[in-house]
């Protein structure tokens, strides 16, 4: 257990003495509401925040846990306790349902998804309050007994939601250090390339929503015996989704204890206003605070207040963990043992492949064999499909027909994020590293879903022998904004080696290079090649393909034009034909 | 389920009439909010606080003695500035349009606390020469301030449309919407066309105001109960259109209304949020 878990577990143990000390019942009832924000903001953050899928839905999946909980009360009479993880298990099925439909759509994102969730509030507020678990008059559980925890009813109240926010933070933040978590944060930065680089994405969504949704249960059950009255209009609302989105953005949504800063933050405040009798200006204050924080703390109160402190280079602190687990750093940063009594079979044989977007013919029965340990150029004039293949390949698209078999297992069908893990990686043309995670933060993403490393500690440690291959080790805590071109091009490829791929996609490394920087990239890719890597290379940089490719194919609209050595096929006339059209004299 | 009566015909052809005059106050609602997002990239949910707000000085003036519809001659310029300050505002920060979303709300909290100072958060009714006027169609009643409304709505609609798509000012509107590094290259002028944008977006919502005004009564916490429904018809009809929110809206207000005389008053918010999730989960596309 981390020394944070125990403090979590500390701080709570010793808030739950308080209700001795007999505070007087109205701060049972400001803290209980504290911790209940705490938990909803929270539990919100772990799928919203993390991912940049904002739910307005999170009141209906704390109106399911809050009606769970009422109906086995009232209905049942069902002891209280008992009724808390079933009202988790009901919102986690909600979500889980929703989920499984809407994330399927690839189209469904951002402010879609957030007006879906929030649509999904109303429709669940209006079935329960049509049907008898409502009835439209609300549910009673003024007759229920409240179990005796704290000496008093309100300090039991408090001593429920603190055991719930506890949990609810230690949660948060396990997911936040796991791979889970860092895979969550890559969706949020560029969903398309982290399913490249081995993440699962629409299973990680998943599991997400249904955590987050599970935890909004129990505050919703815990809720429904605090307010013992408890109606659909109250709870199926736009108030609890804005609220906790406001508590999230204002601590600060990238950090597992920004949302609680920000419910504490904004309980309080709202609670100094209600206490003074200015609940009308309160409104208005949390108004302006939030268009304050949107303005001048884009990022949150959390993130601002860490940038205060010093902070120590994460190569430093790594080296030295590094030297504590007795981890040699010089690991011979070789793919996965290679395998040569195959030998006479290609690493990966593609035939008959066809793409089609709609009316257009990207890809039109091609057939490309790519032997293992050799650098094949893949050349044609813009649009013949270059760029298409590689996308196939990698599983971002769906082939139209055809067959791809790599290491003798079919391809086609798969999700990207098993082809990644399965031992191909890419690169993209145009850089897309995660924005908002380090440079080293980065390529440990690569190492830790493609290259299959378990946790995010030793994943940072190999993420940065790939840093020195690539040559970018000093660029180690930079974001991918500070760096240039070069520099980014070079990420995409540390990326694609740390998942230690046995078949490298280069989309256009070297476009948009000075020629000292391709001559060092062109090493680079040798070097690449020297670890026994095999690399599939698409390039218009001539020099570069013919001082590295083994063999080069050539497309010319979406079919295969010609195949053999680099200075052979460029000089055939049917290849000139394609780059440089006919003469028509 | 409760019991479904099947109502008579006249009663069903009111429905429908009443439907029809509730739609198109949505598609007015979300005239603005449906150019704002689809061609300013912005979510502006203080629109609704601003439908309100001009609901509010209507009422007000009205209270005066002076004719409802007349108090746009002075609401339509004065929200149409406001529209132009808070684009202004937003334009410097660069908002991304989650933050808009965000931003917006917190300007709606900050216009319902100034509401609730002004004119207390009891229900108002606007009283005027026409407000209990109705004349009878065949069999069925319209009320005249709802006739206005649909009036107001249809002509705004069909006029902004004509906008976007006939003259100079709307293809570039609509370019810059689409690319607007291409659009700026080719020399649109985006700021200024932006702040003509939202100065219109919030003119018009200031009239869908003064409708509500008309119509309904007012609390200042009712505000948030067109969210929903307004989105749902903005999305249905599609972002950036003029015409999209208008149609989906009398779709949604004639499905409310009937489900209502079939079924009960209830159930009427699952109409057009099904439609909403419905739309967005099988043809995604339409509403990006």
């Amino acid at each position: 257990m981390s020394r944070t878990t125990l403090a979590i577990l500390a701080v709570a143990a010793a808030m739950a003495l308080l209700p001795l000390a007999g505070l007087p019942a109205f701060y049972d009832a400001l803290l209980y509401l504290m911790l209940h924000w705490i938990v909803l903001a929270t539990s919100w953050n772990i799928l919203s925040g993390t991912t940049g899928y904002f739910s307005f839905g999170h009141g209906a999946f704390f109106g399911a846990g809050l009606y769970t909980t009422s109906t086995l009360l009232a209905r049942f009479e069902w002891p209280f306790l008992w009724t808390l993880p079933v009202a988790a298990a009901v919102a986690a099925l909600l979500g889980t349902a929703l989920g499984a439909v809407v994330f399927r759509v690839r189209s469904v994102r951002g402010e879609l998804f957030a007006l879906l969730t929030l649509a999904v509030t109303f429709v669940v507020g209006t079935i329960v309050g049509n049907t008898p678990i409502d009835g439209g008059q609300g549910v009673s559980l003024t007759s229920v007994r409240v179990p005796h925890i704290g000496p008093t009813q309100s300090s039991t109240f408090y001593l429920l939601a603190l055991a719930a926010a506890a949990l609810t933070l230690v949660v948060a933040r396990a997911i936040f250090y796991s791979r889970f978590g860092a895979g969550l944060l890559a969706i949020h930065d560029d969903e398309d390339a982290a399913e490249v680089m081995g993440v699962p994405t629409y299973r990680y969504k998943l599991v997400a929503l249904a955590i987050s949704c599970a935890l909004a249960g129990v505050a919703g059950g815990i809720h429904a015996l605090f307010l013992s009255y408890v109606t659909v209009g109250e709870v199926f609302t736009i108030t609890v989704p804005l609220t906790v989105v406001l508590m999230s953005v204002l601590g600060g949504t990238r950090h597992w204890a920004g949302p609680a800063v920000g419910a504490i933050a904004i309980t309080g405040l709202l609670y100094s206003f209600t206490a003074a009798d200015h609940a009308v200006a309160g409104k208005a204050a949390i108004g302006a605070i939030l268009i304050a924080a949107i303005l001048f703390m884009p990022d949150g109160i959390l993130p601002r207040l860490q940038r205060l402190l010093p902070k120590k280079s994460a190569r430093a602190v790594i080296l030295s963990e590094a030297k504590d687990l007795g981890t040699t750093t010089h690991r011979d940063p070789s793919p996965a043992a290679q395998d040569d009594r195959e030998g006479a079979a290609p690493l990966l044989r593609v035939s008959g492949l066809h793409k089609r977007f709609k009316g257009v013919r990207a890809l039109a029965g091609v057939a490309v064999d790519v032997r293992r340990g050799e650098i094949l150029g893949l050349l044609g004039p813009n649009g013949s499909g270059k760029s298409t293949f590689i996308n196939v390949v990698s599983g971002h698209y769906a082939a139209s027909a055809g067959e791809i078999v790599f290491e003798g297992r079919a391809l086609v069908g798969t999700p990207a994020h098993r082809i990644a893990a399965g031992g191909i990686a890419r690169t993209y043309q145009i850089p897309r590293p995660f924005a908002h995670m380090t440079v080293l933060d980065n390529v440990a993403l690569a190492a830790m879903f493609g290259g299959g490393i378990a946790t995010p500690r030793a994943a940072r440690i190999a993420a940065l022998e790939w840093l020195d291959f690539a040559g970018l080790a000093a660029k180690a805590d930079a974001l991918p904004d500070e760096l240039n071109l070069h520099q980014r091009k070079f990420l995409e490829l540390a990326r694609a080696l740390a998942s230690r791929p046995r078949l490298v996609l280069l989309d256009e490394v070297l476009c948009g290079l000075t020629p000292s920087e391709i001559d060092s990239a062109v090493a680079l890719i040798r070097r690449i090649r020297d670890q026994g890597a095999t690399i599939v290379f698409v390039e218009h940089v001539m020099r570069a393909v013919m001082a590295l490719t083994d063999r080069v194919v050539v497309f010319h609209h979406g079919e295969l034009l010609a195949e053999g050595r680099a200075a052979d096929v460029m000089q055939r006339p049917e290849v000139m034909t394609a780059y440089l059209g006919r003469a028509h004299a | 389920m409760p019991g479904f009566t099947l109502p008579s015909a006249t009663l069903l052809a009111q429905s429908v009439l009443s439907g029809i005059f509730v739609g198109a106050l949505y598609g007015l609602m979300g005239l603005g909010l449906s150019l704002s997002w689809g061609l300013l990239r912005i979510i502006n949910l203080a629109h609704f606080a601003f439908a309100f707000l001009a609901a509010y000085i209507c009422f007000q003036l009205a209270s005066h003695g002076v004719d409802p519809l007349l108090t746009l001659v002075g609401i339509v310029p004065a929200f149409f500035a406001l529209g132009v300050l808070l684009h202004w505002l937003m334009a410097r920060f660069r908002m991304t349009t989650f933050n808009s979303l965000l931003l917006t709300f917190g300007l709606m909290g900050i216009v319902e606390a100034i509401i609730q100072t002004i004119w207390t958060a009891d229900f108002r009714k606007l009283e005027s020469a026409y407000a209990n006027q109705k004349f009878k169609l065949g069999a069925l009643f319209v009320p005249v301030p709802e006739l206005i409304t649909l009036v107001l709505a249809v002509s705004l609609a069909l006029s902004i449309s004509a906008v976007l798509r006939y003259t100079d000012l709307g293809r570039a509107l609509r370019a810059a919407a689409e690319d607007a590094p291409i659009a700026a290259a080719f020399g649109v002028d985006q700021r200024r066309n932006g702040l003509l944008l939202a100065g219109t977006c919030a003119a018009l919502v200031s009239i869908a105001g003064v409708c509500i005004a008309l119509t309904a009564t007012l609390a200042p916490s009712q505000m948030y109960a067109w969210i929903g429904v307004v989105f749902a018809a903005v999305m249905l009809g599609g972002l950036g259109s003029a015409i999209g929110p208008l149609v989906a809206g009398l779709l949604i207000g004639v499905s409310e209304a009937v489900t209502m005389a079939v079924t009960a008053p209830s159930w009427a918010p699952i109409v057009s949020f099904t439609l909403l999730i419905v739309v967005l989960v099988l043809r995604p596309g339409k509403a990006a």
